[in-house]
């Protein structure tokens, strides 16, 4: 039932067209454009946009990670994908495929300077970089001899070519043309690739909804408007011509690929940088506060799951010790990763469609509710046998004894490891942006691959970690402190952790 | 001692742990107003004896019967964990326990370590419950410490709360383990003397002590253990001048 309720937002409305894409540095498919509004554009953009409105419906924007993109079908986070995915079994496999809606090739980009190469044998030897479920990367895995490199960004791949770290990238033209060119010393090949075409992907079987979106490309094809929109991002190549049809001369000047050029080009000064920082902050708190909330939601779920085990595996019964125990130790031998992506991606395998926020929390509170159930359960081993049974020789119950004595005294001995734990949970959340949930580290992703500035953002953007998590050190502290005085055992020497006797109040 | 009446009646107890038996078949009685002393070697059983008559420790086998409530323990687990728990659940409200080390509840003042229990077991609003805590802390003379922790009490101090958080529960019988040893020795007496002042009073006392000068003066009848068996019950003057017994000699040579 609570499971149905979380998932409602999931289910597909007749007005609207969810879209999927991954639009950290994604140009110029769909991405983040540079500058205050930091609007989304792109020619896949422009292309669903104009399908949406061919359809009768309104295009809503879903982003998700690159690597998740296709799993996020399945589990219904969007009605379809548009992000450069390339028609081929291996992908039909997955999902259905409404027609081209572009073809392209493979281009090759060295360091300037480097012997020609007309074919991929001669790159024997060399280390290429591509992308994750690309045709490059298929057609670099079946060259004998290179090296591959698959990376998450194409910024980097190319940004490794032009410092040394790699010795080219091969990715599809649109790639190429947008990231490599407005980079210092890098070089096409001019032979192109292989050849490929572009789909938009929905989940298997949704034949309405396939024929739906192809009818609706079919008619911005044909009424001019896909070569309108392929000019302006200077995407109208011949084999575009050739494959809808039409004239191979652009319809439109470049515009929207000049504009991003210049914007490539332009070397902000110190001063506009920092400007352009401080338009960050609004973006940054946002994500900000996401993650403070995912943290303390997910903390108190595993306060709660942690205390229920630790109970049951000091006080209960074999079963529910067993049952504690197996959790306890499952939990803390995997990675909290992999929890996060069985969640997300798995579940919906038995049925099981969690909201983003809602697999978010529950993995992080399930991993951390493990952690400190072990806390938990340290603290309530050391309390002194000898309080429990006063406890129970002066008639109380053992529940009774737990709840008024025992608990009590270990929760003061709990309280800093758990304030500490949240500190570290605080930066573990940022796990979550791996399943869509856009929080400081999804901004500073977003924020990081528009401007190729790993550098000034990621310090801007561990500031504000700091400063998230600067309160929560000064509690641990403050906890740790009030404990060393409240160490109200009796026979302890005093000394040792309290304040001197004279500060203390008589 | 006619044996059914009596307010303590023990009989035939046996406890092992795995192999080892501890307590070897122990009867005793004890009548409502007595105090009685149980002295003996380290190890001889006369702690866990004393454990297990509120079940703080399970006996093996036997029968205890203390103000009317009567636990029958069986060598076999015949009767279930949990039935009798709810039996000595009603026999431990009977019956005060006194710790060696005190056992305060240390994250409580004095005054709520008196007035718990009878708020949580009886029920007793709190209100209700601190002024007859503070009662009861009068008569053990820390009338003016019911708010102090108990880490801020002397030892002696500490077991005089210990005495009236028991007395708190209107025990019909208070059993004490060994009350004095963890103190300093210029602090027993103080502890000894509200035992003496309870004993006045009509308190039935079961002690384990280690103060044979206490045990001479203030019990009594003195109850010799020994591997686990009960080897004397005397008189207190007669087991210190004229111990029937070859080891109870033995034993109180080393003190007198």
């Amino acid at each position: 039932m609570a499971v149905a309720v979380l998932t409602q937002g999931l289910v597909a409305q007749d007005n609207v067209l969810r879209w999927g894409s991954d639009p950290d540095s994604n140009a110029p498919f769909s991405f983040f454009e540079r500058g205050e509004n930091g609007a989304l554009t792109g020619f896949e953009y422009d292309i669903i946009t104009a399908v949406a409105k061919q359809m009768g419906r309104e295009p809503v924007f879903v982003r998700n990670d690159w690597d998740g993109l296709i799993p996020g079908l399945a589990r219904g986070l969007y009605d379809v994908v548009i992000c450069g995915i390339e028609i081929n079994a291996q992908h039909a496999a997955e999902v259905d495929f409404s027609m081209p809606y572009y073809v392209t090739f493979e281009q090759l980009v060295l360091r300037a300077g480097e012997a020609e190469v007309t074919s991929l044998d001669q790159l024997k030897g060399k280390s290429i970089g591509t992308l994750d479920q690309t045709a490059a990367l298929r057609m670099l895995k079946a060259t004998p001899g290179v090296n591959v490199k698959a990376y998450d960004e194409e910024v980097n791949a190319y940004q490794d070519t032009a410092n040394g770290r790699i010795d080219g990238v091969l990715l599809d033209y649109p790639i190429a043309l947008y990231y490599a060119t407005p980079m210092h010393g890098l070089e096409f090949v001019p032979k192109p690739f292989g050849q490929i075409s572009y789909g938009i992907a929905m989940k298997k079987g949704n034949t309405a909804l396939q024929q739906e979106i192809n009818k609706a490309l079919a008619e911005v094809i044909a009424s001019g408007e896909m070569r309108d929109i392929l000019s302006r991002w200077k995407l109208w190549t011949p084999a575009v011509a050739q494959a809808f049809n039409q004239s191979s001369e652009p319809s439109l000047p470049p515009t929207s690929y000049e504009a991003f050029m210049v914007a490539a080009a332009t070397q902000p000064t110190l001063v506009e940088r920092l400007w352009r920082y401080w338009g960050f902050l609004p973006f940054l708190a946002e994500g900000a506060w996401v993650t403070l909330y995912v943290s303390l939601l997910s903390m108190i779920i595993a306060v709660s799951v942690g205390f229920l085990s630790a109970i049951m595996r000091v006080f209960g019964p074999w079963p529910l010790r067993w049952v504690a125990t197996i959790y306890i130790e499952v939990i803390r031998g995997t990675p909290l990763f992999i929890q996060l992506l069985i969640i997300f991606y798995g579940l919906p395998n038995i049925g099981i469609k969690l909201d983003p926020l809602v697999a978010g929390l529950l993995g992080l509170g399930l991993n951390y509710g493990a952690y400190e159930a072990e806390n938990y359960r340290a603290g309530l081993m050391s309390i002194p046998k000898g309080q429990m049974e006063a406890a129970r020789a002066l008639g109380m119950t053992q529940a009774q004894g737990l709840r008024f004595v025992v608990i009590p005294q270990a929760f003061r001995l709990v309280l800093p490891p758990v304030t500490n734990d949240f500190i570290s949970l605080l930066k573990d959340s940022s796990l979550v942006s791996m399943i869509t949930i856009l929080d400081l580290t999804g901004a500073y992703r977003q924020l990081a691959t528009t401007y190729y500035d790993y550098f000034g953002t990621g310090l801007l953007v561990a500031a504000v970690y700091l400063l998230l998590g600067l309160p929560f050190v000064r509690l641990a502290r403050w906890t740790e402190q009030r404990l060393a005085v409240d160490t109200r055992r009796p026979g302890h020497r005093p000394g040792m952790f309290a304040l001197p006797k004279g500060k203390k109040k008589a | 001692m006619e044996g059914t009446e009596s307010l303590v009646s023990v009989v035939g107890l046996h406890k092992s742990y795995d192999e080892v038996e501890v307590l070897k078949g122990v009867s005793l009685n004890v009548e409502e107003g007595d105090l009685v002393s149980i002295i003996g070697p380290s190890g001889c059983g006369k702690s866990t004896f004393l454990r297990c008559m509120n079940f703080l420790e399970i006996p093996t086998a036997g029968t205890i019967s203390i103000a009317g409530v009567t636990i029958q323990c069986h060598s076999l687990d015949e009767a279930p964990e949990a039935a009798l728990q709810e039996k000595a659940h009603l026999l431990r409200q009977q019956v005060g326990m006194v710790f060696q080390q005190f056992n305060l509840f240390p994250h409580k003042t004095i005054l709520e370590n008196v007035a718990l229990a009878p708020m949580i077991v009886k029920n007793q609003v709190r209100g209700e419950a601190e002024e007859k805590a503070r009662g009861v802390l009068a008569k053990v003379g820390l009338a003016d410490f019911a708010d102090r922790y108990p880490a801020n009490l002397s030892g002696g101090q500490q077991q005089r709360a210990g005495i009236a958080r028991a007395l708190a529960m209107t025990p019909r019988v208070m059993l004490y383990d060994e009350p004095t040893s963890a103190l300093d020795p210029e602090l027993v007496d103080e502890v000894l003397q509200v035992m003496k002042d309870l004993d006045r009073e009509g308190m039935t006392q079961i002690v384990v002590t280690h103060e044979m000068r206490f045990a001479r003066d203030a019990s009594d009848y003195i109850v010799f253990m020994e591997g686990g068996h009960i080897v004397e019950i005397s008189d207190e003057d007669e087991i210190f001048e004229n111990p029937k017994d070859e080891r109870t000699r033995r034993f109180l040579k080393r003190f007198i």
